[in-house]
């Protein structure tokens, strides 16, 4: 709608602003301002413990003992990692999952309904879930797969990092790849159908298809898909706050859990309120990186 | 789906990847489900695919020892209100948006897009000095208003989406018969998208439902848990209930899941339409 001719342009800019404003200033007052105070506030050592020490500015102090800090460099590469393994499963299985569904069969809505469901319940729920299967020695996971023979002897999984691993990253799959499938299956349904029977007619096999036509018009959704689940890994909290506390120690601690424990357990606000602003940053960057890749397509509405 | 054969092989393979995929998806929901009517004792010992007995005993419990009730209700009072609010301030913002030119406004569009993917705990510290600062701390404002901080830009954003797909000439033709720019939204294009209204209602209220951050950070004690907090913390004396965390994780699931299976054609067309048509 937007080629279309304006219809008195000062009255509709009137129209416009004033029925954007109350939003758009709830906006701006809960989530912007916020955001500037926590800027602010990492500037200052301030400490809710010892309320006698007052609250100094320190400038830059609290991100030089950030670079220095093992337990945040190590919460990143906890992040990094949870980021990189969960997502690429997710985006792989997700493809198979909208290419399966994107054909007509009985019983697609079941389907539908059945992966949709493990999206829709909370988080805390869905790593309950997850941890009650691997929780103890006479847990399903284990029997299951002693049952298949790939354990030998049952495990405790969550008293190593390299074994909690494992049920993390199953239930975050587990929730979060019907919603890649379905956000691909979108995209797959807007493809013209008829390049695929032209390619049939030139006898062009299925695996061409599929690197030829599906994946390079595909790659819009795939992009979407990447930067909503990287996003979401990268402040990934519920899930390990629930399923390790971020445990043994803090061998699976990522950064915004490391950031809750120093704000809301140490009361520790200024130095919690750089890290939350390194977070920020880093989610900012990514976000930035994914949208030039996009070539700014997803802000615009200009395509249609 | 590799070679010429794939045209015949590709639809069984498919298939049974559907079956398992299926399954993977409702087994832990099963299997919660059968736990939820086990007892305790014998939760851990020679687990069973099938049920053994049916036993309501942490159903029981969870709402008269544990008054599971308390934050059933608190989550319905945060989540309803937040959901109302935002969908209607946010359906004029999304409206004006969708399907008015006027300066700067690609702008907003993409500071709201950009709101939605803030990483909540970089405010976590700002809103609780605030909550704090105006007495809010354990109380359902206090939940409220965080809340808006992603409720507002979600509902813009989805809303925006479902404008945009109704027919470009629709108020013009209202205003050439005389209504005004108000009339033409309220009397033409509002009743038309009530299934999109109600469906953007329907995906605020469940992300409200869900959010675990904030209710964690801004409450103090059970009565002003919400269901995600108050199954987080259930404890034992020496372990995890687990039978009544399972009751819990099925009562807090079963309406959720309810809603998604009747809305699912909808719910999928909105999160999707946003996202992928840009």
């Amino acid at each position: 709608m937007n080629d279309r001719q304006p219809i008195g342009d000062a009255s509709e800019a009137r129209a416009g602003w004033r029925l954007t404003a109350p939003a758009l200033t709830i906006i701006l007052l809960v989530a912007l301002f916020p955001l500037g105070w926590t800027v602010w506030e990492s500037l200052h050592q301030h400490d809710l413990r010892m309320p006698w020490l007052g609250r100094p500015f320190v400038g830059l102090g609290n991100y030089f003992t950030i670079l220095q800090d093992a337990r945040f460099w190590q919460a990143l590469g906890h992040t990094a990692l949870f980021a990189v393994i969960s997502v690429s499963l997710e985006l792989s299985l997700g493809l198979a999952l909208a290419l399966a569904m994107n054909r007509t069969f009985r019983g697609r809505g079941i389907v539908r309904a059945a992966v949709l469901v493990p999206w829709a319940i909370p988080t805390v729920v869905a790593a309950l879930l997850w941890r009650f299967m691997f929780d103890s020695q006479a847990g399903i996971a284990n029997v299951v797969l002693a049952d298949v023979g790939l354990l030998r002897h049952p495990l405790v999984w969550f008293v190593r990092a390299s074994t909690a691993w494992v049920p993390v990253i199953l239930a975050d799959v587990w929730k979060t790849t019907p919603f890649v499938g379905l956000l691909l299956l979108a995209g797959l349904q807007s493809i013209d159908k008829e390049l695929y029977e032209a390619a049939a007619t030139d006898g062009a096999s299925a695996w061409w298809q599929l690197r030829h036509i599906t994946i390079p018009l595909l790659k819009p959704a795939i992009l979407v898909a990447l930067i909503f689940r990287t996003l979401d890994a990268f402040r990934v909290f519920d899930l390990i706050y629930v399923m390790t506390g971020g445990g043994p120690g803090t061998s699976t601690e990522p950064v915004a859990v490391y950031a809750f424990n120093t704000l809301l357990q140490n009361l520790e606000f200024g130095y919690g309120a750089a890290l939350s602003v390194i977070i920020f940053l880093v989610t900012f960057g990514l976000a930035m990186l994914y949208m030039r890749g996009l070539g700014l397509e997803l802000g615009g509405p200009r395509r249609r | 789906m590799k070679t010429e054969r794939s045209s015949r092989v590709g639809p069984i393979a498919a298939r049974v990847g559907l079956v398992l995929l299926v399954l993977f998806a409702a087994f832990p929901f099963y299997w919660a489900v059968v736990a939820s009517f086990t007892p305790e004792a014998t939760l851990f010992r020679e687990p069973s695919l099938w049920p053994r007995e049916l036993l309501l005993d942490h159903y029981r419990a969870l709402f008269t020892e544990r008054d599971f009730w308390t934050p059933i209700k608190n989550s319905l009072i945060v989540a309803g209100t937040t959901t109302v609010f935002c969908v209607t301030i946010g359906a004029f913002a999304a409206y004006a948006l969708a399907r008015i030119e006027f300066p700067f406004k690609r702008v907003i569009l993409g500071f709201i897009l950009a709101v939605t993917m803030f990483p909540q705990i970089s405010i976590v510290s700002p809103l609780y000095m605030l909550l704090r600062t105006l007495r809010l701390i354990n109380t359902y404002p206090g939940l409220v208003l965080p809340y808006v901080t992603f409720a507002m830009p979600l509902a813009v954003w989805l809303l925006v989406g479902f404008f945009r797909q109704l027919p470009p000439d629709l108020e013009e033709a209202a205003m050439v018969d005389g209504a005004s720019r108000w009339q033409s939204f309220t009397r033409v294009i509002l009743p038309l998208t009530g299934p999109g209204l109600a469906t953007t209602a329907i995906l605020t209220f469940i992300y409200c439902w869900n959010e675990f951050l904030f209710a964690l950070s801004f409450t103090l004690g059970p009565e002003r848990y919400t269901v995600p907090v108050a199954i987080a913390l259930f404890r034992g004396q020496y372990q995890v209930p687990w039978g009544q965390v399972l009751a819990a994780t099925v009562v807090a699931t079963a309406p959720v899941a309810i809603v998604v299976l009747g809305f699912q054609r909808r719910i999928v067309q909105g999160l999707t339409a946003g996202a992928v048509k840009g």
